[in-house]
């Protein structure tokens, strides 16, 4: 199982997610030049502040040509996860449906959050159950999710809500207390909170976090067999 | 200013104007003297930025001389661009502290992002890659009438801290801010950056080998912060309106996603070792960088303005050379080196010019286009500033005006910790460091508020732990005592978590030192400082100094903020605050004599300062920061937190908000029980853990068993009446004020 981490200018969380990562399988970086996706089996798209998030989060890192061909691996269903502002990215992309906005209270905030799983059933979550909550970090000023109410009525019908919130932890005005959507066929999922900041104890609190990387390796193994 | 960008060089500067970039007349006719002729327009701006306060530390330098600064585990210490410390398994931590004190009053959002941006810039001039932030802040009163002006410095540099630190991808670990009147105008925004390197990529900034090139690389080059240095840095604010408006364009601008390219550009050009050396460039840019590097080398410069990449039209030579802008790196390149070293900067998407040549000429030549427009022998600009002798001497009455009460009168004990729990030296400090990234990187092991120091996992399985600290107020009652407290408190919250301290860092922030009470203040604060980072082996390994921080209402408390980075063998061990167990015992430990003079508590009575504070036993505190941190490491306390602000009363309430838990206390009373609840002394730790472990303890250090945790509140009694508690509060009303003390300042 190999996982390829994007790396744009002004990444921040990709050295995080890489190691998280390599908890589950092989990872490697990928540069946000180069159209080679090194066979990677699952994509991880990082946190940070890619291109400074001049004229929006992820505007232009979803223009780069690492996004041309993680667009086309998505498109032949490859997994591909987002996190934080790799999330915006895929908004921005057109991967995943919706986008961020600036959190109610206009700041940046960080918080050790409680999420629910919604549903259990797809590549991201299959090692959680559903209902479970999972302790993990969040941290970003534009991560309120806004999607018009036909299309979270069609997400939801489809099980494209993933994770939410769980009652009082929602600080960003996110609606319907969305933490983390995927597409609707399942290979493409967004969170804001960052579960590679949640594989250790020692320096998460929590290792709740590593539930999705190892969903992701068992979707990837399972589709082998 | 006098001198107009669009004079031509036929005007030669007059003594006037060299008084106006800030020189004194007899430090004009040294530059006479040194030039062999009247200086020109570049090389005037040139030596009134070198020359002045914040660059050549006139006032200062002789003083700093007696501080410590070596020891067994000091790799690089001061003088380069950070100083570093073994750390072990090859691995070497720099850090360094430094203010932006001027700019933040002017522009708090800028003015604190680009102090960020500027200490992390001398973290990775040396080669380490920047793992943490600190800041220590100070702002006039938040509460009250006219808290209009603090409550928009507080927002703006918080904001600035964030943005900055958040976007760039370096966690903000820590930090402490403090509200007192003689900060209303003069605010303090000093910033602490750590990072990590394997030693031998440690790298200096001589510049060296006649014929090599000089490469700029980063942002390009605008007219940013002109004059920062002698302008704002050097020189009393006026304060609001005109004066301050004014200076506004003196104030740089940051941009934390250039810096970040910059950082991974320039630790990859090390890594590839393609350097000789590297500098960043920080106030008096071009100026203060290629000087010091040339000094450093014994060698001469050579720079074409022309060759410098501007964002803007039409710059004057002066100014190219005393631009501000941020986000710049200056390096010296083999020959054979250069292409290598632009393409790296192409791959980045950094800006990267040669724009001059190492020379053996002991000259700092600028030339516009090949037309030589400045030449200054190295020497005088950056060695040859005279230095000034202090004339201290004690003031004669107070400086300071007594705070104004807050607390009434008739307050009972209950309704006084209440009140020092809401206050905004004491609150949750919460709301602001929750608009912090504190785990990027995924080193940080102890988040705020978990433990008294941030502590940060080495990849052996040991861990850094670092603390920064500081008490204007009580330097203000004993500028010695004061400042050897504020050290024993740094070092306190390292033995909290288990950490021995390594290294020490200090920003000294002081009003105008051309006046003999400051003068003094300076001068017993320095002395102190060094008495107790001696005795704590842990000797200072660079620093700053930020002078002439006062205006028409007068100067600030005198203020030396310490930052000390220490370690500790086990990161899984690392000390916690707060009370964990229903049935621990808590303890009082260290020879801890509390008293109520220069408190927090005198503060809200509206009491005047003190002439001065108790004498403090370095020894016995030294002993007894020792034993706390040995049964730390051991495992076997449940928490440990020493008693600063606020008294013990405060302490334990920390502890029981921290952990969840109430708990009830007997606390020894040989002065009273206001003394014994909120007396404020170095040395005291309150410690909770299984009776077996207290008992191990107190066979280092004076230990008091004084009672248990448990309960849904804090019950207070005095030593000899346990059954009667003189301050009784339910956990969810302490929890109420000490949460809701600071959120008003953030809406």
């Amino acid at each position: 199982m190999k996982f390829g981490v994007l790396q744009f200018p002004g990444s921040c969380d990709e050295v995080d997610a890489l190691e998280a990562a390599r908890r589950v399988g092989d990872a490697e970086l990928i540069w946000h030049g180069d159209r080679d996706l090194r066979g990677a089996d699952a994509i991880v798209v990082p946190g940070g502040f890619s291109y400074g998030d001049y004229l929006r989060a992820g505007a232009i890192a979803r223009f780069s040509p690492a996004m041309e061909s993680v667009i086309a691996f998505a498109a032949a269903g490859g997994l591909v996860l987002g996190i934080c502002n790799g999330f915006q990215v895929l908004c921005e992309a057109r991967l995943l449906p919706g986008a961020l906005l600036s959190n109610t209270n206009l700041r940046f905030t960080f918080r050790q959050v409680e999420l629910e799983v919604l549903n259990s059933g797809g590549a991201f979550t299959r090692d959680c159950r559903l209902g479970e909550r999972l302790s993990i970090p969040a941290k970003h000023a534009w991560g309120r999710y806004y999607a018009d109410g036909e299309t979270l009525a069609a997400m939801d019908r489809s099980g494209q809500l993933v994770l939410r919130y769980a009652p009082g932890e929602n600080f960003n005005g996110s609606a319907h207390d969305i933490a983390g959507v995927c597409n609707e066929r399942g290979n493409v999922f967004g969170l804001m909170p960052h579960p590679e900041h949640a594989v250790d104890e020692l320096v998460g609190g929590s290792a709740d976090g590593l539930k999705i990387f190892e969903s992701m390796r068992l979707a990837v193994e399972g589709a082998r067999v | 200013m006098v001198i107009q960008p669009s004079q031509r060089e036929t005007h030669t500067p007059t003594v006037e104007d060299a008084m106006a970039l800030g020189l004194t007349r007899a430090e004009y006719e040294l530059v006479c003297a040194k030039q062999g002729r009247p200086p020109n327009q570049v090389e005037l701006a040139m030596y009134s930025l070198l020359w002045s306060e914040h660059c050549a530390y006139k006032h200062s330098k002789k003083l700093l001389r007696t501080l410590p600064t070596e020891g067994e585990h000091v790799v690089m210490g001061p003088g380069e661009n950070a100083g570093a410390v073994d750390v072990g398994g090859g691995l070497v931590c720099a850090f360094k502290v430094e203010s932006h004190n001027h700019p933040s009053a002017v522009e708090p959002f800028q003015g604190a992002a680009t102090g960020v941006g500027g200490i992390l810039r001398d973290i990775f001039a040396i080669g380490a890659r920047p793992i943490a932030v600190l800041d220590s802040l100070r702002f006039g009163e938040v509460d009250g009438e006219r808290s209009q002006r603090a409550r928009y410095l507080l927002d703006g540099a918080v904001s600035g801290i964030g943005h900055y630190g958040n976007s760039i991808g370096v966690p903000t670990v820590g930090g402490e801010v403090y509200f007192e009147a003689p900060y209303e105008q003069n605010c303090l925004v000093n910033a602490m950056a750590l990072g990590l390197a394997r030693q031998e990529q440690l790298v200096r900034s001589a510049a060296s080998g006649p014929g090599n090139a000089l490469v700029l690389f980063g942002a390009s080059t605008g007219r940013d912060g002109i004059g920062g240095a002698s302008v704002l840095a050097s020189a009393e604010l006026d304060g609001e309106g005109e004066g301050a408006a004014d200076k506004r364009p003196t104030v740089q601008v940051g941009d934390p996603f250039e810096e970040k390219k910059l950082l991974e550009c320039s630790l990859e050009l090390l890594q590839q070792g393609l350097l000789v050396s590297l500098q960043d460039l920080g106030a008096a840019g071009l100026t203060s960088s290629a000087s010091e590097m040339a000094s450093k080398g014994g060698v001469g410069i050579d720079i074409d303005v022309a060759s410098v990449p501007l964002r803007e039209p039409d710059m004057e030579p002066f100014e190219v050379m005393v631009s501000e802008s941020q986000e710049r790196m200056l390096c010296v390149v083999e020959p054979a080196n250069v292409q290598a070293v632009l393409d790296l900067c192409e791959k980045w998407e950094v800006g990267g010019s040669a724009i001059g040549t190492v020379t053996d000429s002991g000259l700092m030549r600028v030339l516009s286009g090949g037309e030589l427009v400045g030449e200054m022998p190295v020497r005088a600009l950056v060695d040859d500033c005279p230095l000034y002798d202090l004339a201290p001497q004690r003031p004669a009455r107070q400086l300071y005006p007594a705070p104004a009460a807050t607390l009434a009168a008739d307050a009972t004990l209950a309704q006084a910790l209440l009140a020092l729990l809401a206050s905004s030296n004491i609150a949750s400090r919460r709301p602001l460091f929750e608009q912090y990234d504190a785990i990027v990187q995924s080193r940080t092991v102890r988040r705020p508020e978990q433990a008294d120091a941030a502590v940060l996992a080495l990849p052996d399985g040991s861990a850094l732990a670092v603390s920064i600290d500081g008490n204007g107020r009580r330097v203000a009652a004993d500028p010695y005592r004061g400042t050897v407290a504020a050290v024993l408190e740094c070092a306190a919250n390292l033995a909290c978590v288990g950490a021995e301290p390594l290294g020490t860092t200090n920003n000294l922030n002081f009003g105008n030192p051309e006046k003999p009470h400051i003068a003094w203040q300076l001068t017993e604060a320095v002395r102190g400082l060094g008495e107790a980072c001696r005795a704590l082996a842990a000797p200072i390994v660079g620093g700053n100094v930020s002078l002439y921080n006062e205006g028409a209402a007068g100067p600030i408390y005198p203020t030396p903020v310490i930052g000390m980075v220490g370690r500790l063998p086990d990161a899984r061990r690392a000390g916690l605050l707060g009370f964990a167990r229903e049935g621990d015992e808590i303890a009082l430990v260290g020879a801890f004599t509390p008293s109520l003079e220069a408190s927090e508590l005198a503060k809200l009575r509206g009491e005047p300062l003190p002439q001065e504070l108790p004498e403090i036993d370095l020894a016995a505190t030294i002993a007894a920061q020792a034993a706390v941190r040995a049964a730390v490491r051991a495992g076997v306390l449940s928490s440990a937190h020493d008693i600063a602000e606020g008294g013990a009363a405060a302490a334990i309430a920390e502890c029981c908000l921290a952990g969840g838990l109430g708990a009830r206390v007997e606390l020894p009373a040989p002065s009273g029980s206001w003394a014994a609840l909120f007396g404020e002394a170095s040395g005291g730790f309150i410690v909770s853990g299984p009776a077996q472990a207290l008992s191990e303890l107190a066979q280092g250090a004076p230990l008091v068993r004084i009672g248990a945790v448990g309960g849904t509140a804090l019950e207070i009694a005095l030593a000899g009446a346990p059954g009667r508690p003189v301050a009784s509060v339910e956990l969810h009303e302490l929890d109420a004020v000490h949460a809701g003390g600071l959120a008003g300042c953030f809406p």
